[in-house]
């Protein structure tokens, strides 16, 4: 399935390979860069290249794409899946994926790379079994392996790879028993010009970080399971009785996972927490143009907006704005036309706005479009869906874990026309 | 090279004055001693007895493999050290193996020896990865070798290790294809492994080296679809992608005889959602209502499939997703396909490069079933954001979903689409427009005016595109459009960009017989500016001469020749050619009257009007979600997907001997239990369930895993002898299906229980796991008397079983502890216990024939009543997890009775039972004293 794995930097720099199969010329790469530069920009570089022998497969994440070649027919989908797994372990073990670090934990990368596919198949990838495998670095292991001698790689078969719970090993032991759940919601948008809502949906996660003792098993139930319209588990999580009494049952994973993924449809009303008025405009004649922006809080619930940020890429014909914000700071960088205003809390009171004038390009007609303004925020404490977690129990073990949930509501891809 | 500094931590104190990382260019001379000296400093460090000096240097030899640096010379020095002691020099010693072993063959041969002792160490680890560095090095040499250790690790009592022989075996096949025959016998042993950690590995080497051999899969079938929800991630896409073609060759279509119902299934398909949210009990009623309405019938296994792999719709993985997705798309009947549309509409919520397949997917299958996708249309809005390759795609599927209803809508998001920055976005998005308005005809003038006005567009591409597409559309019904062609000709005088112009010239020309008046006209205006015009459009200009003066050569007879004379003295020479061929072609004279007669008929010949249509079409007959169809090409290893055959093959190939369908159930029951995730989890010694955790016995017998109650499985190796025999007897009986049969088998003192009246091929199941449990209660104790008895019980799939379970262990020791003579009444204890199970279920009172009783499939066996309790009369029962036939809200539980006391059993019947509100439980007539100690089955229905 998958032959060979290069890792390319953004300046084009192979930094890493590692084959699985005998070993295919990193000249195949070439093909790589030729489609790069005619996508000319990273996000446009097609997922899949064909070239004459081979194909590339390819994700780009943290600025490093990860180029898999393979040579027959395999789901494109397996191969980029086990890609962005393979970031994501990185990620796991490193507590960041850059190149860098990656440079910096050669060994330990190819070591983990090594579990993880044999003769381009998936072997190992649950991150618990990688880890009894080949420990992850931390400072305090590094030095107490240059003394003793001892090993970063386990010699033994880690038990989650026979059992049937391999998310989760045994003998996990904890002095403190916690479970913390996140309930993230982000809202997607698109606003139209007028400020009627074209389009919006919440995608929510429930993500976990569980320090529990033993084997514990779990039940998480909810006030109102109806609202959940799809729903995406973690293998742990057992879909019969998900099924049956939308109670969601599982043995947990040791550490942070993403427990479930839920999506909460566009048939039931979203509330949008906030509103942008605009007024942007180019007139043909002259070389400035107006610009005005005010975002202001709508349907919160009683809560504060906070994290508040607005991008907007605005049109090639603007050479530079003069803006001045009522709070928080801006910036527009002339080359990549790109304006971003961190706003901060929003003030009811007092609301931000952020004004000025556009100098456009001297001669040349005025832009046909109107930029789109992209939103970030955050509200803290609020399931937009109005989602409620019931209770946790825990059976299994004799202790008494301590349990908290936290919910919040974010912005996701939040868009408004203009 | 940057990279050089990035490793000194990895080389740590050790690094000398011989730091190896100058040689960096291999061209030149000095840098061939640094090398040199490079290697001689690591060649030292590997010589030391001092294991930190050794992982030293092999962690800089993994470095530079890592980064693409040749190491090879290095070769004896680390193939020493294959033998290490410390784990981790070892493991990077294989890295290093794998990677030059195949350049080195003859110093790679000095490691075999090391990996051959490591085959045989105790620890499964240790055995799993030899195996692998063996099957990896691709020595041709080590061939048999190979093949000897793969058959080996094959029958290892260890699933890991049989995994990796798994993996071993395409190595092995790309390395020497002509032991295929061999290996196809490893596959099918490891087929029929009944491990889930080796199922994927199994199937993967299946697809790469035997795809076609079909017939392997016949016997696992159903044990692959069961399993299924446990493999790992990896497997499940590699089983469902195979099973979809497996289904393609021995099903019939589902969709044969649908397509006169086609508006029926697209109304159908609305209810077939709502179902899904509704659960596993309503699909199943959905799908035991669609037999009744047409002539076809799905094979049960082929239902078995496809309700198998709905679960993993709500897999996290897209890949896996995808697979089920398109396995739905290529097997479902139309009504149920839809249920795949939300999951996928899920996935473009993910990493860009997942959105781009699954649109793909998505796009292709849109245009087959437009109404999968239509209530999603508003999730395939374009945000400013996406990459471009996103954006279009997503054009393609809101392309695909307009329709007359939601056109407006996606017209209006079109407009805004228009206005986009990305222009090679909004070159697409007018494509797009130009598809709507030829696929709906109510749309068409609103389109063409909309194009029409974006022929003023200041971008070049815009025009240029916008006058493509209004060609197009103008060409497919020129008649109704002169208006719009007068429109254009005025615009003339306004659009600069020659594109446009030439186009709008080569429409005037074509369509001159529409705009009889305004033609000569343009042509007057264009004569006129003709030498400050762009080469393209003077080409143009003489083609619209030359068509108007074949059909109007009245009036434009002078204008033709000014213009051909004009262009005669045209500075670019293509356009003298064409000025010259025109004339001769047109103005008949003395020599070329022969082609200047059939002028009009090359100028003004009908042209074809171009189809717009979406380049995803007819792309489905690529296998969804492969690289193939995302390619639209063939790629190497594509096995196509078959069309369905007319005739249904044999179905009864997938019937399988009693002990694997067996177990198989009986992992699916386990599935609902908690108890097996702590009994597993404690190791292979440990009393398990399941015969994952159990290598030593499963190999040995397969009967023994089919039985689950706790108390064999400690035992197991004493009894392993005899269960191999009983196996043999219980199949022999099969084949015969008498009771006379059985009680001559009382020799060894074994009954084998026959489905009465239950005869059919999937009988066999229930056969099996009485009989199988029968015979471990035989190798305990003697008996003289056995009473299977089958009851039936249906409930919605409830989890609550599993608590239950372990309550019945309870309480039989607790409630049935005084000696009698008589036997307990199985009644009480159902009332007691299982009603518990039934909580929440509704009453009623069909009354119950046996022979509405479907036959049982098999299913793992819960102990009711231990023998010893109940003073030798013991009562295991089973959930038959199958509908009960009699009533929809029912389940079946079938219990068996077997009696090893000497006394004969009468009067066995249902007692007065005392339910919880909501749970009833069907009669059955009193159980007839079994002197002759033959075995019969009854079957009762608990409803519920």
């Amino acid at each position: 399935m998958i032959h060979s794995l290069f890792l390319i930097n953004s300046s084009g720099d192979i930094f890493l390979e590692k084959h699985w199969k005998s070993v295919v010329s990193r000249s195949v790469c070439d093909y790589f860069f030729e489609a790069q530069e005619r996508a000319t920009e990273a996000e446009n570089v097609p997922p899949v290249i064909p070239t004459p022998h081979h194909y590339l497969l390819n994700v780009y994440r943290h600025k490093i794409f990860f180029v898999a070649v393979i040579q027959t027919e395999v789901p494109p989908l397996f191969v980029i899946e086990f890609l962005h797994r393979v970031v994501d372990t990185f990620q796991d073990y490193f507590g960041v994926c850059s190149e860098p670090v990656i440079k910096d934990n050669v060994v330990v990368v190819y070591e983990v790379l090594e579990e993880m596919l044999d003769n381009g198949f998936p072997l190992a990838t649950e991150s618990n079994i990688l880890k009894e495998l080949i420990k992850p670095p931390t400072i305090l292991r590094t030095v107490v392996n240059t003394i003793t001698g001892s090993t970063n790689v386990g010699d033994q078969l880690p038990t989650g790879q026979l059992s049937v719970v391999p998310w989760r090993r045994t003998g996990v032991k904890y002095t403190n028993n916690e479970a913390y759940f996140d309930v993230i919601e982000e809202i997607d948008a698109i606003i139209d010009k007028s400020g009627s809502t074209i389009t919006a949906e919440i995608q929510g996660v429930i993500d976990a970080c569980v320090k529990l003792t033993g084997m514990p098993d779990l039940t998480l139930s909810f006030m109102n399971p109806r609202l959940l319209d799809d729903v995406s588990f973690h293998p742990c999580v057992r879909f019969k009785r998900w099924e049956s009494e939308r109670i969601l049952s599982f043995i947990p994973p040791d550490g942070n996972f993403r427990l479930l993924s839920y999506h909460v449809s566009a048939q039931n009303l979203v509330a949008i927490p906030v509103y942008v008025k605009h007024n942007i405009s180019f007139r043909d004649s002259s070389s400035l143009g107006r610009f005005e922006i005010t975002v202001g809080p709508k349907q919160t619930m009683g809560k504060t907006i906070e994290g508040v940020t607005v991008t907007s890429q605005m049109p090639k014909g603007v050479l530079n704005m003069s803006l001045t914000p009522s709070q928080g700071t801006h910036t527009f960088d002339p080359v990549t036309k790109m304006l971003s205003w961190d706003v901060g809390k929003i003030n009811p009171q007092k609301l931000p706005s952020l004004k000025g004038t556009m100098s456009l390009q001297a001669g040349a007609s005025k832009p046909d479009e109107n930029p789109t303004i992209n939103l970030q925020f955050k509200i803290q404490q609020l399931a937009i869906s109005g989602l409620k977690v019931n209770r946790l129990d825990m059976y299994g073990e004799k202790y008494k874990p301590f349990k908290g949930i936290k919910y919040m509501t974010k912005a996701g891809k939040f868009q408004v026309r203009t | 090279m940057s990279a050089a500094p990035a490793y000194s931590e990895d080389k740590g104190g050790s690094a000398g004055p011989g730091e190896p990382e100058y040689g960096h260019d291999p061209a030149s001379g000095g840098i061939f001693s640094s090398d040199y000296k490079r290697h001689d400093d690591l060649k030292e460090m590997l010589d030391t007895n001092k294991d930190s000096l050794k992982l030293e240097a092999m962690k800089r030899i993994v470095a530079m493999i890592a980064r693409g640096k040749n190491a090879s010379d290095l070769f004896p020095a680390v193939v020493k050290n294959v033998a290490c002691k410390n784990i981790e020099v070892k493991k990077l010693v294989y890295v290093y193996l794998v990677r030059y072993a195949e350049e080195q063959q003859d110093l790679a041969l000095l490691s075999i020896s090391t990996f051959q002792r490591g085959l045989k160490d105790p620890n499964q680890l240790i055995r799993a990865s030899a195996l692998r560095v063996l099957s990896s090095i691709r020595v041709p040499i080590i061939v048999p070798i190979m093949m000897l250790a793969i058959k080996e690790a094959a029958s290892d009592m260890s699933p890991y290790v049989r995994k990796t022989a798994a993996h071993a075996i395409p190595k092995l096949y790309s390395l020497d294809s002509d032991q295929k025959d061999q290996l196809i016998e490893v596959i099918e042993k490891l087929l029929a492994d009944k491990t889930t950690l080796v199922a994927g590995s199994v199937v993967m080497a299946f697809e790469e080296v035997c795809p076609e051999r079909i017939d392997l899969i016949h016997k696992n079938y159903r044990k692959l679809c069961n399993l299924l929800i446990d493999v790992e991630e990896w497997g499940q896409v590699v089983i469902i992608s195979m099973l979809t073609r497996y289904a393609r060759t021995q099903f019939l279509s589902p969709t044969q005889n649908e397509s006169l119902l086609e508006e029926n299934a697209e109304k159908a398909f609305y209810g077939s959602e709502e179902d899904e949210a509704k659960g596993a009990g309503s699909e199943d009623a959905a799908a035991s209502a669609l037999p009744a309405r047409k002539p076809y019938v799905m094979d049960p296994d082929h239902r078995l499939l496809l309700r198998n792999t709905k679960p993993l719709l709500q897999s996290r993985s897209a890949a896996v997703v995808m697979a089920v997705a398109q396995l739905y798309f290529h097997l479902a009947p139309k009504a149920e396909v839809g249920v795949i549309a939300k999951a996928l509409v899920r996935l473009l919520r993910s990493h860009s490069e997942v959105q781009y397949v699954v649109l793909q997917n998505v796009a292709t299958m849109s245009i087959k079933r437009r109404g999968m996708f239509e209530p999603y249309l508003k999730s395939f809005y374009i945000r400013s954001t996406d990459p471009t390759q996103i954006k279009i795609l997503k054009l393609e599927v809101l392309t695909n979903l307009a329709n007359e209803t939601n056109i407006p809508t996606v017209l209006r998001e079109f407009q805004t689409y228009i206005r986009s920055m990305d222009k090679d976005f909004v070159a697409a998005t007018i494509q797009a427009i130009g598809r709507c308005a030829t696929n709906i005809g109510r749309v068409r003038d609103t389109c063409l005016n909309g194009l029409v006005q974006l022929l003023s567009n200041r971008d070049e591409l815009v025009v240029a595109e916008s006058v493509v597409v209004i060609k197009k559309l103008l060409q497919m019904q020129p008649a109704q459009h002169g208006e719009i062609i007068k429109h254009l000709a005025k615009l003339t005088d306004n659009i600069q960009v020659p594109m446009a112009r030439a186009s709008i010239l080569w429409l005037i020309g074509e369509y001159c017989e529409h705009v009889p008046r305004i033609a000569p006209d343009v042509l007057r205006k264009m004569a006129k500016s003709f030498t400050a015009e762009e080469d393209i459009v003077k080409l143009q200009i003489i083609n619209l001469a030359a068509k108007l003066y074949l059909t109007n050569s009245k009036q434009t007879k002078l204008l033709t020749q000014y213009v051909l004379s004009l262009a005669k003295y045209d500075q670019n020479y293509d356009i003298r050619d064409r000025a010259r061929f025109t004339r001769q072609l047109i103005v008949p004279s003395e020599q070329g009257g022969a082609l200047s007669r059939h002028a009009k008929k090359l100028f003004l010949a009908p042209k074809p009007a171009p189809v717009l249509e979406s380049s995803f079409k007819d792309r489905d007959h690529f296998q969804l979600g492969s690289l193939s169809h995302l390619l639209n090409a063939k790629a190497t290893g594509y096995q196509e997907l078959p069309d369905w055959p007319e005739e249904a093959p044999d179905p009864s190939v997938r019937n399988v001997e009693v002990p694997e369908w067996t177990k198989c159930s009986n992992r699916e029951k386990r599935k609902e239990k908690e108890k097996p995730f702590y009994s597993d989890s404690e190791g292979e010694s440990g009393p398990t369930e399941s015969a994952d955790s159990e290598p030593e016995s499963e190999s040995e017998s397969d009967s023994k895993s089919s039985s689950e109650s706790g108390s064999g499985d400690s035992s197991s190796e004493s009894e392993n002898e005899d269960q191999d025999e009983d196996e043999e007897k219980v199949r022999g009986s099969e084949s015969e299906q008498s009771e006379e049969d059985v009680e001559k088998r009382k020799t060894k003192k074994k009954k084998v229980p026959e489905g009465k009246g239950e005869a059919s091929s999937s009988d066999e199941g229930s056969d099996s796991s009485s009989s199988s449990s029968e015979s471990e209660m035989t190798s305990e104790s003697e008996e003289e008397q056995l009473e299977p008895a089958s009851w039936r019980r249906k409930t919605p799939p409830s989890s609550k079983s599993a608590p239950a379970a372990k309550e019945i262990s309870l309480l039989d020791l607790e409630d049935f502890t005084p000696p009698s003579v008589q036997p307990v009444s199985p009644p009480a204890i159902v009332s007691t216990s299982l009603a518990a199970d039934l909580e929440g279920l509704t009453l009623t009172d069909s009354t119950l024939v046996p022979s509405l009783l479907s036959p049982v499939s098999g299913v793992g066996r819960q102990e009711l009543l231990h023998r010893v309790a109940g003073e030798g009369l013991a009562v295991d029962y089973t959930f038959s997890r199958q509908p009960f036939s009699g009533d929809p809200h029912m389940v079946s539980v079938h219990i068996h009775f077997s009696n090893s006391s000497d006394t004969p059993i009468k009067g066995l019947h249902l007692g007065t039972s005392k339910l919880p509100a909501g749970i009833s439980i069907q009669e059955f007539p009193e159980i007839a004293p079994r002197p002759d100690s033959s075995t019969s089955p009854f079957s009762h229905l608990l409803g519920s």
